[in-house]
């Protein structure tokens, strides 16, 4: 209903007027429903009723694509009741009047009162209000995790907040107007369509206005032929040159148009990612170079346990044994890695060890372990764990640094367990490329994206998990100027590039990439460079950004396509409709043999009518989309929308024909 | 068999001749007679244009030209070899000199009735070379859009003019000339003779300098025959051998430029995907003359066999459909035939010819630049469905590139529907036509199809040598020209400041036979869109019997 109404309001010319395609169908609606009121007629209105039900029918598509992110809106307003905030200094103040840079304090249970940074404290914070993600959220000072925002809930602890947001210009604001598309401005790929369509439209106004001249010709110099509903001496009646002229013109992508945009927006939403504006998802599927973090995007967040290897004379099972007693304790993901490898590889169950003295990990000793009765045991980097063992009186043997250097070689980190004065062996840690990761490349390669590795690895490393991972190229041991330069570098080659951050280190990077997908998690900072946000903080799903821009870019190609390709079949109605009369030989080109010459003109202003709403769900969805080359791309949706486009009408308008073809007034 | 040799000799010339035009405009050489021209037009030929500066200079020299040709028309009495012809008479003058500049070469005047031979030799014909010349400039402009990267400049107009005309037509029209005359062209500066005529009495017959302006009506796309009858007539064009060179050197320019092209942008695939679009729709329209000519339905062909009414014996009808369908797929418009006489669908195809904007191959320079506008609106439709935002050889075409695009786009349709709406809504207008009924609207139709895509063929029965005809064909090709040529210049412009865009698996290839079939279906599709209701009322009308 509400969505109904909207369409309504829509038909304000003032609205209208952005759109010329559907302002052109206005005006003429508007001119055939006077020509109506003067000459009455079944056939007249008809058309007029139709007329405007195609501009109704724009106006719903947008309406409809509104609709879905007015809904979220509402959810995200919800958020943003006003509260009142408490200044460090202890007054109390309304949050809708906090300044940029003010002191707030958050307690346990109390909403965070704008966006900010953490400057004091630690609290777990629910933000299930932004990303429906009802797990909560660490935010602590320093660091790349001391970003909050406005309206989510402080659950445990004790924070003070400096206020980063202008009033009235917070994040949950931003993302309100964004969903809403309530300023929504045209994208650069957008304004070019719009400008070939005004030019199609400006075409076919002429086709059709200078037709007049000629068909008041043609009635004249054949002066036997009586008039009928679509040509008099006059010349082509109104209402049928404003049918014709509505038919031809390419209302069909005219009335999508913005509802593509708005939707392609929305699928980014609903995949949690908010883009900050539409030339940021349209520069998506332009994006050339993909610069991935390896942590947590190509690989899991850990390394893990893959081999033990033993030291000579050392049985494999000690030293998995010893390995195991030594990480159980340790709850880094490295130590369960080592539990788990140790109980899948060689049976050994997790138990409880009495009397055990637990050596944590120290950035001064760079080893861990564990002291048992007289056993001692430590784990840890090859040259910390080596002077433990020469210190207790140990002499390690060069197989030992042979086995270091090969599994560093191949990009593992090797781990040395020892036992006080003997080298056990060593443990291969690796880091483990997610699963699918390399298929997803082969298919950006396939797509003419280039895939490029960060990361702070040495370069051995680096090489070793991009071959593993089949991404095109890396940048190990990378800083954030790096990052810069090699963005820079690519931009200047003409390439578009796209990375994700959440540091604020990241943030000129971020500014400078064509898309730059902060994470929610990260500093607002970052946030506030890139030009999307992705709620989940999910590095990966950059891959899905692209992917939605690449389909909001064809779903438009597409449409304009069908939409010229339908002018076909409706010139082959319209024609001879009107002409046949005069030179009986055009009927030839009545293919369709449609009923009357009033029900052929009717039949194609409805099917052009009707296709607008068919097409409507296609719009919010996007075409189909599967990652291939160009070529394989464009041929398929030439043949779907191209081909289709050509034959789809000709069906339609018979069909139509066939059905109104009996009422009273159309023959 | 003509259309074979044709092909045959036209593909074994695209690369030698292709490549030659490329050396032209790219190399840093001047010839002794080029520095002398520099120096007398004081034009510093090295010194780089922008767009604005290279548009003023085009439409400068244009300018000049029609003051200067209008000026010579008007006082040939006073010169010599005027062959006692009286000035010509003011609208007829300014038809002709605009027709002349904008290489249209609509003779709305009577050929050797009314020109003296000076003007034919030093007015006419040297607008033959500057206008050819001047559109071959701009094509090249445009080229170095797309060539060059961060650029402001797209090369400087003098120096394009002067090479062109110097390198490349003047050498050629000179072999042309020398090979017409060796056909049995007139070559003289001879005036009238009265000769007896074959059914008694006497027919007036005047020599002149035939074969040095026919060969470069036909190489410059120009048309504009030294007699009346062009092409028909047995002095101009006596024989089939002459008629198959007339019609090679028609298409010889336009078919070799893409390899230009090619070779300009680094990459000959591209050129050779350019010349298959030409090829395809070419070589379709001259053989659907034929067939529309061969198969003439209407009364008088069936009880004569043929339909030869308004053809030469001597070519026959092959020859003259297939002279007609290159004359208009190549804004040459000159004529070896009558093309009111033809059937109405072979009358059809020709105005299709022209119709399709002068692209395939179109004139000299015209059609190259025409075509690649039509590349760049298919790239922006098709280059959105394989999901980026359109490019074209490294060119992003966005919202400028595509409203200039449209803006060249739209200019010929608006002239020639609205001059014909004109014409049939005035009784100046309808007073030139000949024939009632379609035919009469198609001779309308035809006239301003010819004039605003700077063909200059004429669908004769027209009457069009009265003022409101001269005034109205005059601003057709004046806007049909120049309006264009801005625009492109100004596309130029702003493709050679971007910074080309690698390709990648990502990109549309634009040099696969998918990208030459996207071409040509968006060419006839818009075509037929924009014309149809037009084509209805007139050749459709009539070949389906109405």
């Amino acid at each position: 209903m509400n969505v109904l109404l909207g369409a309504l309001a829509k038909l304000s010319p003032l609205s209208l007027w952005r759109n010329p395609v559907m302002f052109v169908v206005e005006v003429g609606a508007l001119a055939a429903t006077v020509l109506a009121v003067v000459t009455p007629g079944f056939f007249a209105w008809a058309v007029v009723g139709w007329l405007w039900l195609t501009v109704l029918f724009a106006n719903l598509a947008e309406s409809v694509a509104e609709g879905r992110g007015k809904a979220q809106a509402a959810t995200l307003r919800a958020a943003r009741r006003d509260t009142t905030a408490r200044l460090a200094d202890g007054s109390v103040t309304p949050s809708a009047a906090l300044k940029k840079g003010d002191l707030v304090v958050v307690e346990a249970g109390e909403v965070i009162p704008g966006d900010g940074d953490v400057v004091e404290g630690i609290a777990s914070v629910d933000e299930s209000a932004i990303t429906g993600e009802s797990a909560p959220v660490i935010r602590e000072s320093g660091g790349d995790r001391s970003a909050v925002t406005g309206g989510t809930k402080v659950l445990s602890d004790r924070i003070v907040v400096r206020i980063t947001q202008r009033p009235g210009e917070s994040f949950v604001d931003r993302m309100i107007s964004l969903v809403e598309g309530a300023n929504r401005q045209k994208t650069p790929n957008e304004i070019a369509l719009n400008i070939l369509l005004a030019a199609l439209t400006v075409v076919f106004l002429v086709a059709t206005a200078t037709m007049q001249p000629m068909a008041i010709y043609s009635k004249a110099v054949n002066p036997g032929v009586p008039d009928s509903a679509a040509l008099t001496a006059d010349g082509v009646t109104g209402v049928t040159l404003v049918a014709l002229l509505v038919c031809l013109i390419p209302t069909t992508i005219g009335a999508l148009l913005s509802a593509i945009g708005i939707a392609g927006i929305d699928r980014l939403v609903r995949r949690n990612v908010l883009a900050m504006s539409g030339r940021a998802v349209e520069a998506a599927g332009d994006v050339s170079t993909l610069l991935l973090d390896k942590t947590g995007t190509i690989t899991l967040g850990n390394r893990q346990a893959a081999a033990f290897q033993a030291a000579e004379g050392v049985d494999l099972r000690d030293l998995a044994e010893a390995a195991q007693l030594s990480s159980l304790a340790d709850d880094t993901p490295e130590g369960r890695s080592i539990v788990v490898y140790a109980k899948e590889h060689f049976g050994l169950r997790e138990r409880p060890v009495a009397g055990a003295h637990w050596v944590p990990f120290s950035a001064r000793t760079r080893m861990s372990g564990v002291d048992v009765g007289d056993r001692q045991i430590r784990k840890g980097a090859a040259t910390a764990v080596m002077k433990w063992v020469r210190d207790a009186g140990g002499r390690p043997t060069a197989e030992i640094g042979h086995l270091v250097d090969g599994i560093a070689a191949s990009g593992g980190t090797p781990l040395v367990v020892a036992e006080r004065g003997r080298v056990l062996g060593v443990i291969h840690l690796k880091d483990v490329v997610k699963q699918g990761m390399r298929e997803r490349f082969d298919e950006m390669r396939r797509m003419g994206i280039r895939t490029v590795m960060i990361t702070g690895d040495n370069p051995l490393t680096a090489r070793a998990i991009a071959d593993e991972a089949g991404v095109d190229d890396f940048l190990a041991e990378a800083t954030p100027e790096d990052k810069l330069g090699l963005i820079r570098r690519e931009q200047f080659g003409g390439r578009l590039v796209a990375m994700t951050g959440d540091g604020t280190n990241d943030a000129p990077a971020l500014a400078q990439a064509d898309v730059g997908v902060a994470m929610n998690t990260g500093t607002s900072a970052a946030k506030e460079a890139g030009n999307m946000v992705d709620l989940d903080s999910n590095p990966t799903k950059l891959i899905e950004i692209v992917e939605i821009g690449k389909q909001l870019l064809i779903t438009r190609g597409a449409l304009t396509t069908f939409s010229i390709a339908n002018d076909i079949a409706k010139y082959f109605a319209i024609i001879p409709a009107v002409f046949a009369a005069v030179y009986p030989g055009l009927d030839a080109l009545n293919v369709m043999r449609l009923a009357t010459p009033q029900s052929a003109i009717l039949s194609a202003v409805v099917f052009n009518a009707l296709v607008i709403v068919a097409l409507i769900p296609l719009a919010l969805r996007g075409v189909a989309y599967r990652p291939a080359n160009a070529s394989a791309m464009l041929s398929r949706n030439l043949a779907v929308y191209g081909l289709g486009g050509v034959v789809a009408p000709f069906a339609g308008i018979k069909l139509v024909d066939l059905v109104i073809q009996h009422l009273p007034g159309l023959s | 068999m003509t259309a074979l040799t044709l092909v045959a000799v036209l593909a074994l010339l695209y690369r030698p001749l292709g490549d030659h035009m490329y050396r032209v405009y790219s190399g840093d050489r001047d010839t002794w007679a080029e520095r002398l021209t520099y120096r007398a037009l004081g034009v510093a030929p090295r010194q780089e244009q922008r767009w604005p500066g290279y548009a003023r200079s085009v439409l400068a020299f244009s300018l000049v030209s029609i003051l200067f040709l209008y000026a010579f028309q008007r006082v040939q009495n006073h010169l010599v070899l005027s062959l006692g012809f009286p000035p010509v008479v003011d609208h007829v003058a300014w038809n002709t000199a605009v027709s002349f500049v904008t290489n249209t070469n609509w003779q709305s005047y009577a050929g050797e009735n009314t020109m003296g031979h000076l003007v034919q030799m030093s007015g006419l014909a040297v607008q033959n070379f500057a206008s050819a010349a001047v559109g071959l400039a701009v094509a090249m402009a445009l080229v170095r859009g797309f060539a060059r990267g961060d650029s402001d400049t797209i090369g400087n107009f003098w120096a394009d003019l002067v090479r062109g005309a110097y390198r490349i037509l003047l050498p050629l029209a000179f072999a042309g000339a020398v090979l017409l005359v060796a056909g049995g062209v007139v070559q003289n500066l001879a005036g009238p003779h009265e000769v007896p005529a074959v059914l008694g009495g006497t027919t007036t017959l005047t020599g002149g300098p035939v074969a040095s302006q026919e060969a470069v009506k036909q190489l410059g796309s120009n048309g504009g025959g030294f007699y009346a009858a062009n092409s028909a007539h047995p002095w101009e064009n006596p024989n089939g051998w002459t008629n198959w060179l007339q019609n090679l050197l028609m298409l010889l320019i336009p078919v070799a430029l893409p390899r230009t092209f090619g070779r300009m942008v680094g990459q000959n695939r591209q050129g050779y995907a350019l010349a298959a679009v030409v090829a395809v729709i070419a070589i379709a329209s001259i053989w659907l003359t034929n067939v529309f000519e061969a198969g003439g339905a209407a009364t008088v062909p069936q009880a004569a066999g043929l339909a030869m009414e308004g053809k030469e014996v001597r070519f026959g009808l092959s020859e003259s459909a297939t002279f007609a369908a290159s004359t208009t797929l190549t804004s040459t418009g000159a004529v070896n035939a009558a093309h009111d006489s033809f059937t109405p669908l072979g009358g059809m195809m020709a105005m299709v010819g022209m119709m399709l904007g002068e692209v395939a191959p179109g004139g000299v320079g015209s059609g190259l630049y025409g075509l690649l506008i039509l590349a760049v609106i298919t790239v922006f439709v098709a280059g959105l469905m394989v999901g980026r935002t359109p490019e074209y050889l490294g060119k992003k075409i966005a919202a400028r590139e595509i409203k200039l695009a449209s803006l060249y786009f739209l200019v010929t349709p608006v002239l020639v529907l609205t001059g014909t709406a004109l014409a049939l809504a005035n009784r100046a207008g309808l007073a030139g036509t000949l024939n009632t009924g379609p035919h009469g609207l198609s001779e309308i139709l035809y006239a301003f199809t010819s004039a605003a895509n700077n063909n200059g063929s004429a669908f004769a029965g027209l009457t069009a040598n009265t003022p409101w005809w001269d005034v109205a064909l005059g601003v057709a090709m004046l806007l049909g020209r120049f309006a264009p040529m801005v625009f492109v210049l100004a596309l130029a412009g702003s493709l050679a400041r971007q910074t080309p865009v690698p390709s990648s698996a990502g990109t549309l290839p634009t040099h696969r036979p998918q990208f030459v079939g996207l071409v040509i279906g968006v060419t006839v599709v818009v075509v037929a869109l924009t014309y149809l209701p037009a084509l209805a009322l007139g050749p459709l009308a009539e070949g389906t019997g109405g």
